[in-house]
């Protein structure tokens, strides 16, 4: 589609210019986040290639210390927890929106987004100072609760994107057939929108899980996670323990977003359900 | 529901009824169908209400409570509470009278015993430079005065007979002020009511501000640069092999902001693979240091921002029609105009798409100036957080919040403007 089917000379060269720059931007995309990867299997102390030798040290620092052990658990702790109570109300609240009688759509869908806008150190100190007057500043419920607020959209949008394709009929046949609406929601419309669902908690997961901002103005050193605590080795001395750790929670969020982007896919290709 | 039930219908009365008690059954019909649509209405609100709950509680209080830090300050207020009242009666000329004094002196010493005495020289050292240490002076002085009148104690101090003092205590002492929001724009009120710009030493906020912006507006170029040509060939491939670039695009941008800083402060380092490269290449002679520098900077937020310039202007890349081209060609145009003519005004609201969101998201940048970036290089958002963490003066961080904000929201409503909130969808 490049080229037409008689290229002339000029055409050629500014093709092939396109190309060798856009080959120099992908390599500039992919080169940086692959960089960690091999550093993170060198046996030597140093960030330098070549690689003195091929070992599992850092691994193992990191899967092995209690620092390192302690974060992971508050990570996953963190991360599970705002999964849990932001898909929950998260689908809840996505399908009321999908419902036409819902009243003023155009303040509560810019509402419900403000967190993705709030510049999020704002987000981060404000939570701060309230949470700390109320009691939950260097609690898990108080960083669940602040990641809730950044994690619900993202299930919000996927599940309204599911729902699109939801027909609301067969809620009425159910509802004519005898089910009680918890039961027609469980039996009827979640099977049907589940990838959407499913999708969304991955994106409320890794929103969590690679969050670092909010969690440093509210944990206590008890409650440092695996993002904090590699934010906080940057600052102070740099370990190849760290290219162990970015590795470790790269592949996690690429795995994780790469299963919520197809879940998310298939849900929004369904037909009109049983149509 | 019943939405078969037309008014028209309705309106049309049965042959045996007279016309006022088919409006009567009209009027009742449409009430009961308002009032089952109002049921309606309710229940998917409540539905809804969990987290709209949820996010105001832990969302929406906290910004509000933050933001308003920023123009209600009472300490000094609640502080002075005797001097406020002696400094009602006084026209903001020269010294107050003795009086009023003697009410400060009062007054320090209820906040030395109330052990709000530090706070209180905080907050009028924000005003007033140089207070602290005088606030904590006199409170010293007053305690050790045994039988010397508060008035001698106060008069021996020469800070308290000194022209500027006395006007920043009295603006002090209203809880609603503009002080900080000023501040944050290095402005401050002067003498005669008007407003002025600080005096160049204390000034030290526009001066973050235009770097913010000028980052923000080098980190969207560059990404445009680098992004446009990308998106344009991703477009213009076969299906297949398109897939397979897309894929080197969204695997960065799945990768979170700090680990991908993280994978910066490795190649930046001195001894780094960057420099490696510029050695290599011959373009430097020397080893560079990249890290804690403005072009590191630049270059690590560059591969951060690229994906959310790009996939906007790949989408609308992807709806033209190759066709379009062809019929430019065919009626005489050179590929440039045709691509100038035709091609760009059609890409255009995906490249402002692109571009507007890179650019506001750059405003509120963190992590990497906070990890990459020199004392020099820090953004509003790093000055934020240091006004939280290290010189706890949480009423100039609320300040700064406050105008990040308004611009972020100013961006994102001529974004919603112009383009329309469902081109936010990148998920």
């Amino acid at each position: 589609m490049l080229l037409s089917p008689y290229p002339t000379l000029g055409e050629r060269i500014r093709i092939g210019l396109l190309w060798l720059w856009c080959g120099l931007v992908i390599l500039f995309l992919i080169v940086p986040i692959l960089i960690p990867v091999p550093l993170s299997f060198n046996s030597g102390t140093f960030f330098i290639f070549p690689l003195e030798g091929i070992s599992t040290r850092w691994y193992e620092v990191v899967l092995g210390t209690q620092r390192w052990q302690a974060a992971i658990g508050n990570s996953l702790i963190v991360a599970f927890g705002t999964t849990l109570i932001a898909t929950a109300l998260g689908t809840l609240t996505a399908i009321a929106l999908s419902d036409d009688k819902f009243p003023c759509r155009r303040i509560v869908m810019p509402l419900l987004l403000s967190p993705l806008i709030v510049p999020v150190v704002i987000t981060a100190v404000g939570s701060y100072l309230f949470y700390a007057r109320v009691g939950l500043a260097s609690t898990y419920a108080g960083i669940i609760l602040a990641h809730t607020a950044l994690a619900s959209p993202f299930v919000v949008v996927t599940v309204g994107a599911s729902l699109t394709g939801f027909d609301r009929n067969l809620m009425r046949a159910a509802a004519i057939s005898g089910a009680k609406p918890v039961t027609s929601f469980f039996r009827v419309m979640l099977p049907l929108i589940l990838p959407g669902v499913l999708s969304g908690a991955a994106f409320a997961f890794v929103t969590s899980f690679d969050e670092v901002v909010v969690v440093q103005f509210l944990a206590s050193a008890n409650q440092r996670t695996m993002p904090l605590e590699m934010f906080i080795g940057l600052r102070e001395k740099l370990s190849p323990a760290i290219t162990a750790a970015a590795t470790l929670m790269m592949g996690l969020s690429i795995v994780l977003l790469v299963v919520a982007n197809l879940l998310a896919r298939r849900s929004q290709r369904r037909p009109v359900a049983g149509a | 529901m019943m939405s078969a039930l037309q008014p028209s219908e309705l309106d049309r009365p049965p042959l045996a009824r007279s016309r006022s008690a088919a409006d009567a059954d009209f009027k009742s019909v449409s009430a009961v169908l308002r009032r089952a649509d109002f049921g309606d209405r309710l229940r998917s609100l409540a539905l809804a209400a969990p987290l709209l709950v949820l996010l105001a509680l832990s969302f929406g209080i906290p910004i509000v409570l933050l933001l308003s830090r920023a123009v209600y300050d009472p300490t000094i207020a609640n502080a002075l509470p005797q001097t406020a009242q002696a400094l009602s009666g006084w026209n903001g000329q020269g010294l107050p009278d003795d009086a009023t004094f003697v009410a400060l002196a009062a007054d320090l010493r209820s906040s030395q015993a109330k052990g709000t005495a530090y706070e209180l020289a905080k907050s009028l050292n924000a005003r007033l430079p140089g207070a602290r240490s005088q606030v904590l002076k006199t409170v010293r002085q007053l305690e050790g005065a045994g039988d010397k009148p508060p008035l001698e104690v106060m008069k021996s101090v020469p800070f308290w007979s000194q022209p500027g003092t006395w006007p920043s205590i009295a603006n002090g002492t209203h809880s609603i002020t503009s002080f900080y929001l000023m501040s944050a724009l290095d402005l401050r009120w002067n003498n005669d009511g008007g407003i002025e710009r600080v005096p160049p030493e204390q000034a030290i906020f526009l001066q973050v501000f235009m770097r913010t912006f000028f980052v923000a507006a080098a980190v969207t170029l560059a990404t445009l640069i680098l992004g446009f040509p990308l998106a344009y060939l991703i477009a213009s491939v076969p299906k297949g092999l398109a897939a397979i670039l897309i894929v080197a695009v969204l695997l960065p941008f799945w990768t979170s902001i700090l680990v991908r800083t993280a994978a910066w402060t490795v190649l930046l380092q001195k001894f780094g693979l960057v420099n490696d490269l510029l050695l290599w290449l011959g373009v430097a002679e020397v080893r560079l240091d990249l890290m804690y520098s403005r072009i590191g900077l630049i270059i690590a937020m560059t591969h951060i921002q690229l994906p959310f310039t790009l996939l906007p202007i790949y989408s609308i890349m992807r709806t033209i029609q190759p066709s379009q081209m062809k019929a430019a060609y065919s009626l005489g145009a050179k590929p440039f105009t045709a691509f100038r003519r035709v091609y760009l005004p059609q890409v255009f609201p995906g490249v402002m798409a692109g571009c507007l969101l890179t650019f506001i998201l750059c405003l509120g940048y963190y992590i990497t100036p906070a990890l990459i970036g020199g004392a020099s290089d820090q953004l509003i958002s790093n000055f934020i957080a240091n006004y939280v963490n290290v010189e706890l003066n949480w009423e100039m961080a609320a300040a700064l919040s406050f105008i990040l904000l308004v611009f972020t929201l100013a961006l994102f409503g001529i974004f919603a403007r112009i383009l329309g909130l469902d081109r936010l969808k990148l998920v």
